[in-house]
């Protein structure tokens, strides 16, 4: 079982990290945690969830304590366990407690993936009572108001074993987001890439292509990261042709008439 | 290999004497023997095995190849040779007996377009990239097919079947996508929406007219393609460009100037052709020009209009009811509008948003592609398109596409049409023959008449024994002792651990319990043998066999279908739907079991291609495709003996390859000898007894699974 406790409660953001709001999504963030609601963060993968999640904490100067979901996350993962050391047992928070003891964000990434069960432990922390129940240790462990959860989902799957119950989503504030407009797209590209604005539009023509692919073959078109990514080898020198195909369509799909088809769309463009 | 080796004229007349049935063909083995005496044994071996294996398609086809193969085998390399040979044995399979024989006689003309053909690109191998390549650019969603010229119909963009103008293939390709690219342009850009049929017929010459306007066009259309998809365009330079001879032609450079800015319309272009028509002639066609087709737009126009109409009004309909059905909207919306906003990623720099009550919304993804298709033909969505209709305003069959019913198929001509088609195994030309099975589904009728009722009355102790084992089957979770991680303390063992530091011993760190919780990820597909041999007591166990089953899976939680097989030769193998994995399992799927009804003969390659297919399309960990079967696999063709089990065999080879575990049950006793063959030592199950079969055969699913 590898636990990913990813940044300990210290994590606080210095430098502001870069984010462009598209829509109220920053008010409704900070009215939210003013009325310590918990929110939800929905949209594709790649569309700047995570980013904005590290503005946020920025933002509002409070630590960031992120737990990437997988499928074998247990409720013990997050909340914490015994272990022993020395012939004792010794109790060791999870990363969910420490954030609520800390008064920090914390934020469930990918909350889908992780086991059904695993998520109802985070219900009493998501109502009124702010509370994390600790059954091993016999406590509960009060939120402080800088306590803040956030979870991000994408509905995106189609799969009904990777749908969030309505128990859990019915306790969240969301916030939709999506991939930008073109033109603001463009300019996420150039500013995080580097790129000059021609090669970045020319990238998010590209990803529209794909994204009208999405359901006819792909499941998911390019995410804006992947645009970023593509951009960073061409700010370097990579060829655009050959910086699409590889940190683009070979990221989208494995099938290899599709692989053809959308190499064939970059190579269009640039 | 040596020459003293080599086998001698009477062992080469003998082999061929059985490959070319000389006992009923009377040809004349002798004399081809003499040719291949002086060869190498090695050549020798080519030649005897290829006349074997053409001779299992055609024995003409292979006499004849066995009359020059001496002196083929001589010149040219055998890969050529084979693939000479396969192409005649494809051709063969699709066209009949003349045409290839047409082609082992012109092996000629097939090595000379051999090197066309390492070259060439055949739209059938590229139609998928194409296919998707044209989805991904914007506008409606495009079809590919082939065509005897690249031209479209404002749905389909046809292509010729092959394209060899170049040395390379790459350049081939190009071409071939620059075709695409350009018929794509002219349903993007407005082309298509000149109403080009009536134009031209003002005209004298309406060919002539037409010619120079695609001209004009196609110079446009390239200005937005250098626009739009400048490396493409790059592309279509290169390769349309001629490497010698002819200058670039500086008058029409200038004639053309102005169409080439982004504010240029086709309307443009027909103004310059009409002021232009008869004072110059219009210049070569590019290469990848194609061909414009004003009536074949027109047709397939007038229906899509009619089409789509109705299938938007419809879609906005449901759309209004879905809105109105919130109950944050108060009073409820009533007008859809469409609204311009900018965006730079579309040609035209701007983008319709369709509002409701001044409001934007986002329609499904149907709606948007019917908007996208309007606005094509329209430039606009015309306002009585936003009002809302029902769908009793509208025939339904302009709202959805019909699917073909399988049962009209035979009804008709003879046809492959709407079929699903597979390849199969032919062992003696080792290798496959393409398109061969076409493959059509059909429901089983179901019937009421009390046969659930009577087999759960029947069976009612062994089902109370089934539900019990079956629900023990389901909860699998368990706590694991003395792991290494964990969500608790492992008390005992670190008791025990803590003894053992005492004594001076190292301490175990396996110190953790942990919940392992096993998902029973299953897909499990049935696939039942409803040949006519089952008539009568093996039909009656099978749908007996088969209540018993659902009864279990339906405890247990694992997602299941049920499926029979049929077949009556290759142009009519049938798949019986009884039960599809997304179908609950009720009444009318009790009555299908029971409906089950003998049909013909068991072909079982497509069945086992096809139902791999469906399994596949399942998101499950395990797939299993389990064959209830009576006999070995046998149509009335030649589809028997070994004929018949190769190509199972190689069926179930390709489906454990794509992850799936096949496993077959049957009650034919002789059945050890080709099943091991088939699907290996450890993946059948023969009974002795019929009667049995309800009883075992979820017994063997248990173990199968746990």
């Amino acid at each position: 079982m590898s636990l990913r406790v990813l940044k300990p409660e210290e994590n606080f953001i210095a430098i502001e990290p870069y984010y462009q709001a598209i829509g109220q999504e920053i008010a409704i963030f900070e009215a939210a945690y003013t009325q310590k609601l918990p929110i939800l963060l929905k949209g594709p993968t790649g569309c700047g969830k995570t980013r904005f999640m590290e503005h946020m904490a920025w933002r509002l100067k409070k630590p960031l304590v992120t737990v990437s979901c997988h499928d074998d996350l247990t409720a013990s993962d997050l909340v914490g366990r015994f272990l022993v050391r020395g012939g004792e047992t010794v109790w060791v928070d999870g990363p969910l407690a420490r954030a609520v003891r800390n008064g920090a964000i914390c934020y469930l990434d990918e909350v889908v993936e992780a086991r059904k069960d695993t998520t109802v432990v985070i219900h009493p922390l998501a109502d009124d009572r702010r509370v994390l129940p600790m059954e091993k240790l016999g406590q509960l462990l009060e939120a402080p108001p800088e306590f803040c959860l956030a979870l991000s989902y994408n509905p995106g799957y189609q799969s009904v074993l990777k749908d969030l119950k309505q128990s859990t989503r019915q306790r969240f504030v969301a916030l939709e987001f999506d991939y930008p407009e073109a033109a603001i797209e463009a300019a996420i590209v150039a500013r995080e890439a580097a790129v000059d604005a021609s090669v970045a539009t020319g990238l998010v023509k590209f990803a529209a292509m794909t994204r009208n692919l999405k359901g006819n073959g792909l499941d998911e078109g390019a995410s804006t990261r992947l645009l970023v990514h593509a951009g960073k080898l061409i700010a370097v020198g990579i060829d655009p042709v050959q910086a699409c195909r590889s940190a683009v369509t070979q990221a989208l799909t494995d099938e290899r008439e599709m692989l053809a088809a959308v190499n064939e769309l970059s190579s269009s463009i640039f | 290999m040596s020459k003293s080796s080599a086998l001698n004229l009477t062992e080469i007349a003998q082999r061929l004497d059985v490959s070319l049935q000389v006992e009923f063909t009377f040809y004349h083995t002798h004399e081809l023997a003499q040719t291949i005496l002086p060869l190498a044994r090695a050549d020798q071996e080519f030649y005897l095995t290829w006349v074997e294996r053409v001779a299992s398609t055609h024995l003409e086809i292979s006499h004849q190849f066995a009359q020059r193969g001496a002196e083929l085998i001589a010149r040219m390399d055998k890969h050529v040779l084979e693939a000479w040979l396969i192409h005649a044995m494809d051709t063969y399979d699709i066209d009949g007996l003349f045409p290839a024989m047409k082609i082992i006689r012109n092996v000629d003309q097939f090595l000379h377009s051999a090197h066309e053909r390492t070259a060439g690109v055949a739209l059938t191998a590229q139609r998928g990239v194409l296919l998707h390549f044209l989805q991904g650019l914007s506008g409606r969603q495009l079809k590919v097919n082939e065509g005897d010229a690249a031209y479209t119909d404002g749905e389909t963009v046809f292509l010729p079947a092959f394209v060899a103008m170049f040395p390379h293939v790459d350049d081939n390709f190009k071409l071939l996508k620059a075709m695409a690219a350009l018929q794509w342009a002219q349903t993007r850009f407005g082309t298509l929406r000149l109403p080009l049929q009536d134009l031209i017929m003002e005209h004298d010459d309406p060919q002539g007219f037409l010619a120079l306007f695609h001209a004009l066009e196609t110079q446009r259309l390239e200005a937005c393609l250098q626009r739009e998809l400048p490396g493409l365009y790059r592309d279509m330079l290169r390769i349309g460009t001629p490497h010698s001879g002819a200058a670039p032609d500086t008058q029409w450079r200038d004639i053309v100037a102005p169409l080439r800015p982004a504010t240029a319309t086709a309307e443009h272009s027909l103004a310059l052709a009409q002021s232009l028509f008869g004072k110059v002639a219009p210049p070569t066609p590019r290469i990848y020009q194609g061909e414009l087709r004003p009536h074949e737009v027109l047709q397939i126009r007038l229906a899509r209009i009619e089409r789509e109409k109705a299938r938007l009004k419809v879609a906005l309909h449901d759309l209004l009811t879905e809105q109105a059905a919130k109950p944050e909207t108060a009073p409820p919306p009533s007008r859809f509008d469409m609204r311009e906003t900018t965006d730079p990623s579309v040609p035209e720099g701007a983008r319709m948003e369709l509002t409701l009550d001044d409001m934007p919304v986002a329609p499904p993804e149907g709606v948007k592609n019917l908007l996208t298709s309007i606005m094509l033909d329209f430039d606009e969505i015309p306002p009585e398109y936003l009002v809302p209709a029902g769908p009793g305003e509208y025939d339904p069959r302009l709202l959805h596409d019909e699917e073909p019913n399988a049962d009209d198929v035979w009804s008709g001509t003879y046809h492959e049409e709407g079929a699903f088609l597979y390849k199969e195994w032919d062992y003696r030309r080792q290798h496959y023959r393409k398109n061969w099975c076409a493959v059509r589904e059909k429901t089983v009728t179901a019937q009421d008449d009390g046969f659930y009722a009577n087999t759960l009355k029947k069976y009612a102790t062994q089902l109370r024994h089934l539900r019990r084992t079956f629900e023990a089957m389901r909860d699998e979770d368990r706590l694991l002792k003395r792991q290494l991680d964990g969500e608790d303390v492992d008390i005992d063992a670190l008791v025990e651990a803590l003894a053992d530091q005492r004594a001076g011993q190292e301490m175990s760190d396996r110190l953790f319990t942990r919940m392992h919780r096993a998902d029973r990820n299953i897909a499990v597909c049935f696939m039942v043998d409803m040949s006519g041999s089952t008539q009568g007591w093996i039909n009656l166990a099978e749908r007996e066999a088969l209540i018993l089953l659902c009864e279990a899976l339906e405890h247990l939680g694992d997602r299941y279908a049920i499926y029979g097989f049929s077949g009556f030769a290759r142009k009519r193998c049938e798949i019986f739907k009884i039960k599809e994995f997304s179908d609950p399992y009720n009444s009318e799927i009790k009555n299908r079991i029971s409906g089950i009804q003998p049909q013909d003969y068991t072909r079982m390659g497509f069945a086992i291609r096809h139902l791999s297919g469906k399994l596949l399309a399942v998101d499950a960990k395990t797939r299993i495709l389990i064959t209830l079967s009576d006999g070995r696999p046998y149509d009335y063709d030649y589809y028997c003996d070994d004929y018949g089990i190769e190509d199972t065999r190689r069926a179930l080879i390709e489906t454990r390859l794509s992850g799936i575990h096949p496993y077959c049950i049957t009650i034919d006793q002789t059945a050890h000898d080709y099943l091991s063959h088939m699907y290996g030592a450890a993946s059948y199950t023969v009974l002795d007894d019929i009667a049995r079969l309800p009883y075992k055969v979820t017994d063997i699913y248990k173990k199968l699974t746990t």
